[in-house]
């Protein structure tokens, strides 16, 4: 395998950083943390927050869940850690084999569907928002942060529901049997039916209460998530990347379509992506153009060139096979894009986005699942997470190992990963918490790397990964469980930093506003500076440059100075004198080569911040 | 924390305005009309149906059979790495197996199915399945007294080839649950049974790989 190699080096960093994660765990006792023993409660539960604000809390709308259970429904208990791995009896209520057969009685027609109704991602145009679920979408207004305002409601079932938004179209995945054509609630009852609908719909939405579904996509396993993909200086088309990670549908019902393993039929719908080319101006002619066997192994040829599934050794995760990807974020602006693949992290050329071409893989001996990526903004790292246990399991007790359902950070040097850390939110939660990592976006706050992040009932939490080695935790948010007893699914499935505010969804509560307050860890300029970096759009997994306007410069200045006063990175008289060379019309040329001396011999961190610093010099 | 708790609790009445209703798109090319709530929330045609409820019976019963052979495992092995393989086996079995009780039982159902699988339950496999009562790929009573008789590489060989038999049954369960009419509608049981497809799919891939590697 050629992630084997790399795989050794990883494992070997695995040991440095553990040591490291136990001593950082000292500073702040899990015992301590007030993220723990939080009260119980659907809308009264206890919160914990941490150098932030709740400006906003707003329940999902009628019709987005299950009236005779609004929070959704127990879960089974997990097993007491360290028990035995299982009972060698089928169940304790197993009948005798003399016992008489009972007979199935017919199934309540009142059962409520947890999982029909969970909230999903999020997708942002200008003051809207738009949030996904399982059995439709929401559109809010969210001008007024105190006060987001339901513009519209769209009930289209088929789950998860992820959005995205591109001028006047909306995006939406679709993965499930149930998913009808026509947006029906009725499900589809014929196990091959034309009436059948999984893979990516395209809405118009130039009239929000009037939405037009104008292109469905069928694809052989459904879409789980999708990826926009514009080109840059292409204007006629924007391609979509759909990931699919359930059963594969009959050939009968999508021609074309099997599942066979690659061994049997090198046409299996397995081992790829679907790549759909939208033409804007005819977005009803939207079609799969390629299905690229991004996994193949480039010697063989073997469409499972990657990790076939099954652990790494003793001690180690078992990792799921790698014949899907579950999200993969693209950076047009680089032609880049990184794929969190099931069984692995993937670094891809889309330079070419019908043909993307990888070009390079690691695997993680501590991940289960590779879930999602979150690129730095100048494109030297990537933040993957793993979710263990599927997002559905308590990940994140204090008997859970650090390491697993973590973040792993990877450096990126000459198109190559490599491992830098883990992070994995650092206060303990409960049996009845579902937890584990899961979907967050950059905090564009200049000269550092931050990015806020959802953990399901963990809450969500701010972390810094500028030293990618050993990430820091800067500010937190965290509600108790759902139920005190059982296991109801909930927690954000996403948190994401928009024009100054992070937004959380949240599977069973609704949505959550949010702004960064000043700590010591994170200055008032630098919470500035991030929201002066406004962008028009912004949906998961495609990410854009972020530039901060020439009318920031003096907040972006000041949070650069006051970055390299935390890591006495420069002398209070040269930062003093930066600071009126800011004030100052037109700068300050010298001061700026003389900045530039400083930075050759500075860690690069403080280096690049003296750059910066520099560079503003001279324009300002 | 002011602003939280006031949002959090004048919000739990919000209820849907008239100004806001909830649109169904239809069909590309149809199109969209405005639903009640009632009928945007009433599932009732996708809720559950018996042959989910076999599905789960049937692998529960499925799925102990696998940890029962795992259980022969531990003092007929000579290799480590078939410990670690059955280690893996009997917890994302054991795991499934708390799910789908607790999925049977939160639906009134019991967690034994009527008729064909009755009866199952035996935990020193001696009376694991006659014929009527056997999922596919599950093995037959010849088969795991079979197996419970070797020992060493032979153990092994045997171990490996049937329980890639039997997870390929389960995978065939899958597909059988997919293609009956109405079923597999549901969220949860649509989670679940892609969830069980892709465990049983890369336990057979490692599986397969042990057994080329033994083959060496």
């Amino acid at each position: 395998m050629m992630t084997r190699s790399r795989l050794f080096l990883t494992a070997a960093a695995v040991v440095v950083v553990t040591a490291l994660v136990s001593v950082a765990a000292q500073d702040r006792p899990a015992a301590r943390d007030p993220r723990v023993g939080l009260k119980a409660g659907f809308r009264d539960a206890g919160q914990a927050i941490w150098h932030m604000e709740l400006l906003s809390s707003l329940p999902k709308p009628d019709g987005f869940f299950d009236p005779s259970t609004p929070m959704g429904l127990a879960l089974p208990p997990e097993p007491p850690p360290g028990a035995s791995a299982a009972p060698t009896t089928p169940a304790p209520s197993a009948p005798a084999p003399a016992a008489p057969a009972v007979p199935t009685p017919a199934p309540a027609p009142n059962a409520p569907t947890p999982f029909s109704f969970m909230n999903s991602d999020l997708a942002f145009d200008g003051h809207r928002l738009f949030a996904g679920n399982f059995t439709g979408f929401n559109v809010y207004d969210i001008e007024e942060s105190q006060r987001p305002r339901l513009l519209a409601s769209i009930v289209c079932p088929g789950g998860q529901g992820d959005v995205s938004v591109y001028g006047h179209l909306l995006f939406m995945s679709v993965e499930e049997t149930r998913g009808r054509l026509d947006c029906g609630t009725q499900g589809v009852s014929s196990p091959v039916s034309a009436e059948r609908f999984r893979g990516v719909r395209i809405f118009d939405i130039s009239n929000l209460s009037v939405p037009r579904q104008v292109a469905a996509v069928q694809t052989c396993r459904g879409s789980h998530t999708h990826t926009l993909v514009p080109v840059p200086g292409d204007t006629t088309a924007i391609y979509v990347y759909g990931s699919g990670t359930g059963g594969v549908r009959s050939g009968d019902e999508l021609d074309g379509c099997s599942g066979k393993a690659p061994a049997d039929d090198p046409n299996t719908a397995l081992f790829s992506i679907d790549v759909i080319r939208v033409p804007l101006a005819d977005p009803a002619a939207a079609r799969i153009v390629s299905r690229p066997r991004i996994f193949a192994d480039t010697t063989t040829g073997a469409l499972n060139g990657l990790w076939n599934g099954g652990d790494h050794g003793a001690g180690t995760q078992t990792t799921s096979t790698t014949n899907q990807c579950h999200d993969i974020t693209v950076y047009p602006a680089l032609g880049l894009a990184a794929g969190a693949c099931s069984g692995n992290g993937l670094l891809i050329d889309i330079s070419d986005p019908v043909h993307p071409v990888r070009v390079d893989q690691v695997s993680d001996p501590n991940f289960a699942y590779w879930h999602s990526a979150t690129f730095n903004n100048d494109g030297t790292k990537v933040v993957f997470t793993d979710e263990w246990g599927g997002g559905t399991r308590p990940r994140c007790r204090a008997t859970d190992q650090p390491n697993w359902g973590a973040d792993a950070i990877f450096t990126i040097s000459g198109k190559r990963l490599t491992f830098a850390g883990y992070y994995k939110l650092p206060a303990a939660q409960t049996e009845q918490e579902n937890c584990v990592a899961h979907n967050g976006s950059l905090i564009p706050v200049p000269g550092r790397d931050l990015m806020v992040q959802a953990w399901y009932q963990g809450g969500l939490s701010v972390f810094d990964f500028t030293d990618a080695a050993h990430p820091v935790e800067v500010a937190y948010f965290d509600r108790g469980p759902l139920d005190a007893t059982r296991l109801l699914i909930g927690g954000y499935w996403s948190a994401y930093w928009f024009n100054g505010r992070i937004y959380a969804s949240e599977i069973a509560r609704g949505l959550d506003i949010f702004r960064l307050t000043p700590s010591p860890l994170l200055s008032q300029n630098e919470i500035l500076a991030a929201a002066q970096a406004r962008v028009d759009t912004f949906n998961p997994q495609q990410q854009q440059r972020i530039t901060w306007p020439a009318s920031a410069t003096p907040v972006v200045g000041r949070a650069y100075l006051e970055q390299l006063a935390r890591t006495r990175g420069i002398s209070p008289q040269r930062a003093e004198a930066v600071r009126r060379g800011l004030d100052r019309t037109g700068g300050d040329r010298a001061l700026a080569t003389q900045l530039e001396q400083d930075a050759a011999s500075a860690p690069s961190a403080d280096a690049t911040r003296l750059r910066a610093l520099a560079a503003l010099l001279r324009g300002a | 924390m002011s602003a939280a708790l006031s949002g959090g609790a004048c919000g739990v009445a919000a209820s849907r305005s008239a100004a806001v209703p909830l649109v169904q798109p239809g069909a590309p090319g149809s199109a969209a009309r405005t639903v009640s709530v009632a009928q945007a929330t009433d599932l009732g045609a996708i809720r559950f149906t018996a042959a989910d409820v076999a599905f789960m019976q049937g692998m529960l019963m499925h799925h102990a059979q696998a940890v029962e052979m795992t259980s022969l495992l531990r003092s007929r092995t000579a290799r480590q790495e078939m410990r670690q393989l059955a280690a893996r086996i009997d917890a994302s079995q054991d795991d499934e197996m708390r799910m789908m009780r607790e999925w049977l039982t939160r639906r009134g159902v019991p967690v034994e199915g009527s008729g064909d699988h009755a009866q199952h339950g035996g935990a020193n496999g001696a009376d694991l399945g006659n014929a009527s009562m056997r999922m596919p790929g599950m093995l037959s009573p010849a088969q795991m007294q079979a197996l419970a008789a070797a020992r060493g590489a032979a153990f092994d060989q045997l171990f490996l080839t049937g329980m890639m038999a039997h997870h390929e049954g389960a995978l065939q369960m899958v597909a059988e649950l997919f293609a009956t009419p109405g079923a597999g509608q549901e969220s949860e049981i649509y989670a679940f049974a892609s969830d069980v497809e892709a465990d049983q799919r890369a336990e057979i891939a490692r599986m397969r790989t042990l057994l080329q590697e033994m083959a060496r």
